[in-house]
């Protein structure tokens, strides 16, 4: 690599001009194709990926304008209260059972990668890893951390879960005959965070709402189920 | 000026979330406790979200863009997930699966539970 393309690389346009590429054919690409796999965030992460391997770009370099774009998910984050105060009524009528299913569904989110974990007979440090891998990033890694878990590959766990929430999260409406958008959206926040939150804002306002409240309230019981169980 | 001063609001708003996020006793998001702030700003009146609507309407509409460069960091971590990588993307779908199977029912449930007491008070109330 000649040093006019690496210190190009290494400008934090070009990994925010490339993130902002690969989104748009990934997008394009999810339009034509159709398929819950043709996922534009995965589309636009395999591109990303193969482009710095093939043009040996290091990922350090990527990373200056990638985390230009990644800063902003406080902010995108913060805008689902426009959402969740659009439904207000449902939210007055509802919040007992969305707190008490998010409580449910983040035990059995637990007790599933702990029993998994076992039988596949991996290491203390991969379980303490996958356990925090349904909630947002911010809550998962200190979890990880506290109970001995590596913080990348508990990233890499919940990158992969969310990519799958927001892939299959209509399919499995559907295979499980949900039929109530309460039921569906706090589904969605509680199993796969706020990647599945993105997919839970297509499918409608009531789904996006609950689902970016059981984002919060998924990593707070997460949090205090953790504490009890070091 | 209407979009920079929206912009300016929510990054003020994220300050103050990650300040009060800092001073939890437990690790807790920024970005979800701005959240938090923002709603309570909404219900009481001091922010109103039509004014705010073109910044964040663009943010809900592009949400899943602004993820896109977390998992690039597969790249470099990939040597540390190498030998359990089918194991740990078969402990992903199954658990996500029994997670939204398992909320998905038990809010449904609830939400009927809750009905029926909601209808029974009511009988009792006009009775």
């Amino acid at each position: 690599m000649t040093d006019a393309f690496y210190s190009l690389t290494s400008n934090a346009m070009f990994g925010a001009a490339l993130t902002i590429f690969a989104y748009l054919i990934g997008v394009s690409a999810n339009k034509k194709l159709r398929t819950p796999i043709a996922n534009p965030v995965l589309i636009a992460d395999a591109i990303i990926i193969m482009m710095l391997l093939l043009l040996d770009i290091p990922y350090e370099n990527y990373k200056i304008g990638g985390d230009m774009v990644e800063t902003f998910l406080a902010p995108v984050t913060a805008a689902l209260a426009v959402k969740i105060h659009s439904q207000l009524k449902e939210l007055k009528e509802n919040w007992l059972p969305l707190i008490i299913g998010s409580a449910v569904g983040s035990l059995a989110s637990i007790l599933c990668v702990l029993a998994m974990c076992r039988m596949f007979g991996l290491s203390d440090s991969v379980t303490a890893s996958l356990i925090p891998k349904s909630v947002t990033t911010a809550i998962a890694v200190p979890i990880s951390v506290s109970g001995g878990g590596i913080p990348a590959v508990t990233v890499i766990a919940l990158m992969f879960t969310g990519m799958l929430g927001a892939m299959f999260s209509p399919l499995m409406i559907k295979i499980f005959k949900i039929k109530n958008p309460i039921a569906a959206g706090t589904a969605i926040g509680t199993s796969s965070h706020a990647l599945g939150t993105t997919k839970a804002l297509e499918i409608g306002d009531v789904e996006g709402a609950m689902s970016g409240i059981a984002i919060g309230l998924a990593g707070l019981i997460t949090t205090i189920y953790t504490m009890f169980m070091a | 000026m209407k979009i920079l001063s929206q912009i300016a609001f929510m990054l003020l708003i994220c300050l103050a979330g990650q300040y009060i996020a800092s001073l939890l006793p437990m690790p807790f998001p920024g970005s979800v406790m701005s959240m938090v702030i923002l709603f309570i700003l909404f219900l009481l009146n001091w922010a109103k979200p039509q004014k705010l609507s073109e910044v964040n309407d663009f943010f809900l509409n592009n949400m899943s863009f602004f993820f896109v460069p977390s998992a690039v960091s597969i790249l470099t971590q990939f040597e540390l997930i190498k030998n359990n990588i089918v194991q740990i993307l078969i402990i992903c779908v199954v658990s996500l699966i029994v997670t939204f199977a398992v909320t998905a029912y038990t809010v449904t449930l609830v939400i009927n539970l809750q009905n029926k007491f909601r209808k029974k008070r009511q009988k009792e109330e006009t009775a």
